[in-house]
């Protein structure tokens, strides 16, 4: 038995791997839409979801049992080959795009097969996932045409211009980085950013600030948010390119949006933010205890909201989750050999999330572009800005090599 | 079999599926979606023979930008199913002959070089760098890497002009 697991450890890890982070990945994305409707809530003065369970913390259960018994009808006279295939096309490919990302720092030996924090290890791995991301477009413009609907048709249309117009910025503004790195790698673009232990003041995002600024307006463009969420404008379009499709089939496309949501933020983080890198300089250590530091006061109040929550329920489920996190930050001072193993994953979610956050907060404050300045800012200010800044590189590593 | 031999077995049979898929479908976004599989079937073969960069690009520039566009033209202009006509003579008695002597002078040539045998089992620890390659383009090949570049250009402006409107 084990020489079998040893022989085909190859093949067996990065099937675990990936059955363990698309599980991570879709329970992420269902608290996702609770963070997101929270916080949108929250920023307009409203509650936001309460009612199923202690903080409406069920209410995404609530959603993923309503996606799957509603009822799925089909449009009279639409293509059912590419009505089926769009929302299949869209998630797998927003679920491949993970595949290629280092969530951390270590690498760890199973079954004598050596593997690290994430899936696949490619040294071209940026370049995987700009062939994904542009391979993504096919989902939404199908599912647009196939619908047989003018307002679903013209959902895809928007939607297919849309990225190739901001993939030209997206793909130019990350030729700084690259430059910088010498590397398509993510690990190595990372591993580059340490520096020498001087913390945040060596991260990419100094020097490449005007390509950050580009490919995060690129990146939110492409992941169709708001203020460029133009192929489901629900005030023009009704809902754009999913107008006609309704439960598993429209939750694969929220899904899919949310995950390549979470791709765009780790790809932000890693490539301008340091990765899994602490931004404080090497010397700090007492700031390795910085995740106990957030999760004990956080699980105390957890406990202590829970205490007097109003709802039976909530009285009797919020202490026990308080309990745990504030346990599992005590647990993280007893065991320093723990602690040290998680700060790499700790700094890295916590970035990511920031991104995560950002996304939501513009989804509550930005109003949506019109679409012919939509195409005049990636056209005319987008693409020669991060050419700008191409050249701009460039020629201070030229100068800095002389 | 090794297992290089399966996946370009595999990869090649996707990307003839798809060729052919992409001659008998009537309608023409079908025949689109036909060609982008062909197009990442043969990024796939292009992994399998070391090129990765290759294959990303095939993927980036064939399989998005351009299939993009032709999807997008298709859809703009609302292209319906084509009618069948029956085949022309021309197609009959000269077309099917010429297709059996090109494939079996493809298939002799490969046959009788040796290339053929080491071909599929490239092994993937080859893998030809990104940095070697840009090196090759940026020194030895690139007179022919800048002439296509400025011929791209020309192509650009050419398309320019006649999408301008005469005011």
């Amino acid at each position: 038995m084990n020489e079998l697991l040893t022989r085909y450890a190859f093949l067996i890890v990065p099937v675990v791997k990936i059955a363990i982070l698309v599980f991570i990945v879709l329970t992420v994305d269902a608290y996702l839409t609770w963070i997101e409707r929270k916080v949108i809530a929250h920023i307009q003065s409203r509650w936001g979801p309460h009612r199923v369970g202690p903080h409406g913390l069920l209410q995404p259960l609530a959603d993923g049992v309503k996606f799957v018994f509603k009822e799925d009808p089909m449009p009279a006279n639409a293509d059912k080959v590419a009505y089926f295939l769009a929302p299949f096309i869209t998630l797998m490919l927003a679920l491949t795009s993970l595949a290629v990302i280092p969530f951390g720092p270590q690498h760890f030996t199973v079954f004598g097969y050596r593997t690290g924090v994430g899936i696949a290890d490619v040294n071209i791995s940026l370049l995987v996932l700009f062939a994904i991301t542009a391979l993504a477009v096919y989902g939404v413009a199908l599912a647009g045409w196939a619908s047989n609907n003018k307002y679903s048709l013209l959902g895809g249309l928007r939607s297919s211009a849309q990225m190739i117009s901001y993939e030209l910025a997206l793909t130019l503004s990350v030729v700084g980085v690259l430059l910088i790195a010498g590397d398509f790698s993510l690990r190595n673009i990372v591993d580059q950013q340490a520096g020498s232990g001087k913390g945040l003041l060596s991260w990419n995002v100094f020097p490449q600030i005007i390509g950050f600024v580009c490919f995060f307006i690129a990146a939110i463009a492409e992941t169709n948010r708001v203020p460029f969420d133009l192929p489901e404008a629900e005030s023009e379009l009704v809902a754009g390119f999913h107008t006609e499709y309704a439960s598993m089939k429209f939750a694969m496309f929220f899904i899919a949006e949310y995950t390549s949501m979470i791709t765009v933020s780790c790809l932000a983080t890693i490539m301008f933010f340091g990765g899994w890198l602490s931004p404080f300089p090497d010397s700090w250590t007492f700031t390795h205890y910085l995740p106990s530091l957030l999760m004990i006061p956080l699980g105390l109040w957890v406990f202590f909201d829970g205490v007097r929550y109003e709802s039976m329920f909530g009285r009797m489920v919020l202490p026990v989750v308080g309990t745990v996190i504030t346990a599992i930050g005590a647990g993280l001072i007893v065991f320093p050999a723990v602690n040290d193993a998680i700060q790499g994953i700790f700094w890295f979610l916590a970035k990511v999330f920031t991104f995560l956050f950002v996304y939501i907060w513009m989804r509550a404050t930005l109003p949506r572009f019109r679409y012919d300045q939509l195409m005049s800012f990636g056209w005319k200010f987008l693409l020669p800005v991060s050419i700008a800044n191409v050249v701009l590189t460039s020629v201070v590593i030229l100068w800095r090599m002389h | 079999m090794s297992a290089e031999l399966v996946i370009f077995f595999v990869l090649a049979g996707i990307a003839v599926f798809g060729a052919v898929n992409l001659i008998v479908q009537r309608h023409p976004i079908h025949s689109a979606l036909s060609l982008i599989v062909v197009m990442v079937a043969l990024a796939g073969l292009y992994l399998l023979m070391g090129a990765e960069f290759v294959a990303a690009v095939q993927i980036i520039v064939y399989g998005g930008a351009i299939m993009v566009l032709f999807i997008f033209v298709i859809m703009l202009l609302n292209a319906g199913e084509e009618e069948r006509t029956n085949f022309s003579k021309l197609a009959l008695y000269a077309g099917i002959p010429l297709a059996v002597a090109v494939t079996g002078l493809i298939a002799a040539s490969m046959v009788g070089s040796k290339a053929a045998a080491a071909l599929p089992a490239a092994a993937p620890d080859t893998l030809t760098s990104t940095r070697a390659l840009s090196t090759l383009l940026f020194t030895e090949f690139v007179y022919p890497f800048e002439l296509t570049s400025f011929l791209i250009l020309v192509a650009i402006l050419g398309a320019i002009v006649l999408a301008q409107r005469e005011n």
